[in-house]
């Protein structure tokens, strides 16, 4: 599944919901599958500090494929992240740094990846993507 | 065609005169709080970081750009001097209000953080190496970061009057931290993260008594009880106009009228000279020396125009009021067994702040939120109290006198609702 048919897909899912209780309760649950990165790969440098809440994002290439593992403090930043991976994670870098992240806004959670939102998240979205640029150069 | 006649001017309420209070009237006048978010009747917890608007200020805002809009202290024409009149009749009111000694003494500003600024800037100017300020361990960064740049910038010593655990300051450290070296003590009248009402009179007095000036940020207790700068004796008292019903980017610093006239001027340009010209320039008299430029007109008038408002009420009741409100939300927050209450003062008001134990604020403020309830998450601009108590935020409901203890009640039952889905 390319990245736009994986967006496709969680939108279908979340137009299940009518009710914003009911659409984060969903994301609590994604946040349990997400990669967890390694306790020992939390370092400073791969910690993305929010205002708010903090995330740990581990992103390397390999074999021409993003592998990415991560975490957060707080549990619906988690799962939000459990989104993104889930859209990214695999893809070449190539496809990474065009994809156009709509979902998040189709599914209503634009305002957690605005740039004045600080819990992180746009700045990883902006980590990934520059590190698939890096890759490509 | 409108006939322009009108001439602002504020009426000091006198307490015989007072509005009887009735939370259900009151929220009548509060336009913003009658509405709903993601389907849910509003329920605004967030007034430690802005207030709602009432409809007298919503009105003055209009008709100030409708009808009196010009520029003041400098037009010969009806409406620079209607505006001007306006300008310089909410002064008036704000002096009154603040019963400050006269109104020179009272100097419009952006905001808290701006007089804070004005005062570090410039009384600072007279501090020498080796001066040390005063502060707390409770401040908002905006009663901070002036203050480390400043000493800095003049080889001064910053001190932090620590807390005890309720959150209150252990005033003995206090006594031990003064001394000669001591000239400026700036300190929160109430904290914005723990509601903790500071002793600021007794604080006053015994800085005085060193010979110390005392700055004391009203940010967050204009709004919550009466201020009577002549009885605190404060040197200057500072608050922001947003947070009291008024319009943001308006506030006003109140400073003893010896120690402004002694403080060199802060800004330069238009209104706060006296004669230009290129090899030497005179500056204005009290209050203009230290509003450089045009000032926020609109702001500046409605700032009057809320506080008109507030006025209209006794505040003690709506003080009483408020206590009761975070009373009632912090004995039924304290029934839960993993919530921890930050901050239980024995003398605090209007704010509730708590932790769930391993779970992260954000995410219970996020969940709140799509309840329909605006509470703020995180360090509330307090870092260094955070660490303090070693947590990386906190929930914090803070309230108005437009709250409801039916408010506490959805509030209780969503913050429930939240926990369970979180576990």
């Amino acid at each position: 599944m390319n990245i736009e048919a994986k967006q496709q897909e969680i939108i279908d899912e979340f137009a299940l919901f009518d009710d914003w209780m009911e659409k984060y309760e969903h994301i609590i649950e994604l946040g349990k599958d997400l990669p967890l990165i390694e306790d020992a790969k939390k370092t400073d440098d791969r910690l993305i500090e929010g205002c708010q809440s903090r995330v740990w994002l581990d992103a390397v290439v390999e074999d021409n494929a993003m592998r990415l593992t991560a975490d957060s403090d707080a549990i619906i930043t988690k799962g939000i992240i459990g989104l993104l991976v889930r859209v990214l994670n695999n893809e070449t870098p190539e496809n990474i740094a065009k994809a156009d992240l709509h979902f998040i806004g189709d599914i209503g959670l634009a305002e957690h990846l605005s740039p004045t939102r600080a819990n992180g998240l746009a700045s990883m979205v902006k980590k990934i993507k520059l590190l698939a640029l890096t890759a490509l150069a | 065609m409108i006939v322009n006649k009108q001439i602002l001017i504020f009426a000091f309420m006198t307490d015989t005169l007072k509005r009887k209070f009735s939370v259900r009237e009151i929220r009548q006048d509060f336009p913003a709080l009658r509405q709903t978010v993601y389907g849910k009747n509003l329920i605004y917890f967030d007034n430690g970081a802005t207030s709602q608007k009432p409809q007298p200020v919503l009105d003055a805002i209009n008709r100030y750009y409708s009808k009196d809009n010009a520029n003041i202290h400098r037009g010969v024409h009806l409406l620079s001097q209607q505006a001007t009149s306006g300008y310089e009749a909410s002064r008036n009111y704000i002096k009154q209000f603040l019963n400050a000694a006269a109104s020179q003494e009272i100097i419009f500003t952006k905001g808290t953080t701006d007089g804070i600024n004005l005062v570090a800037s410039s009384f600072g100017e007279t501090l020498k190496k080796g001066d040390e300020i005063l502060i707390s361990a409770m401040e908002h960064h905006s009663n901070i970061v002036p203050w480390q740049m400043l000493c800095e910038r003049k080889g001064l010593m910053l001190k932090v009057i620590p807390i005890n655990s309720r959150g209150e300051l252990k005033m003995d450290v206090f006594e031990t931290l003064l001394s000669n070296k001591t000239k400026l003590v700036a300190i929160t009248h109430i904290s914005n993260s723990l509601g903790t009402i500071n002793p600021v009179k007794e604080i006053v007095a015994q800085a005085h008594a060193v010979g110390a000036v005392v700055l004391v940020d009203g940010a967050q207790s204009i709004q919550h009880t009466k201020i009577d700068v002549q009885d605190l004796d404060c040197d200057f008292f500072v608050f922001s106009g947003h947070k009291v019903f008024g319009p943001t980017g308006i506030g006003v610093l109140y400073g003893k009228e010896h120690l402004l006239d002694s403080m060199p001027p802060y800004q330069g340009g238009g209104d706060m000279i006296a004669k230009c010209t290129f090899e030497k320039t005179t500056y204005n008299e009290l209050p203009f020396k230290f509003e450089a430029g045009t000032p926020h007109i609109a702001g500046g008038i409605c700032l009057g125009t809320a506080l008109e408002y507030l006025n209209s009420f006794n505040i003690d009741e709506i003080e009483a009021y408020e206590r009761e409100l975070a009373d009632y939300a912090q004995d039924l927050l304290s029934t839960f067994e993993d919530v921890k209450v930050i901050g239980t003062a024995k003398n605090k008001t209007s704010v509730v702040a708590f932790v769930v134990d391993k779970i992260h604020p954000f995410d219970i403020g996020t969940l709140l939120d799509k309840q329909g309830i605006a509470v703020r998450t995180g360090h509330h601009c307090t870092q260094p109290l955070m660490d303090h108590y070693q947590i990386p935020g906190t929930v914090r409901a803070s309230f108005a006198f437009y709250n409801t203890r039916e408010e506490i009640d959805t509030f209780i039952a969503a913050v429930e609702k939240s926990i369970s889905m979180l576990r």
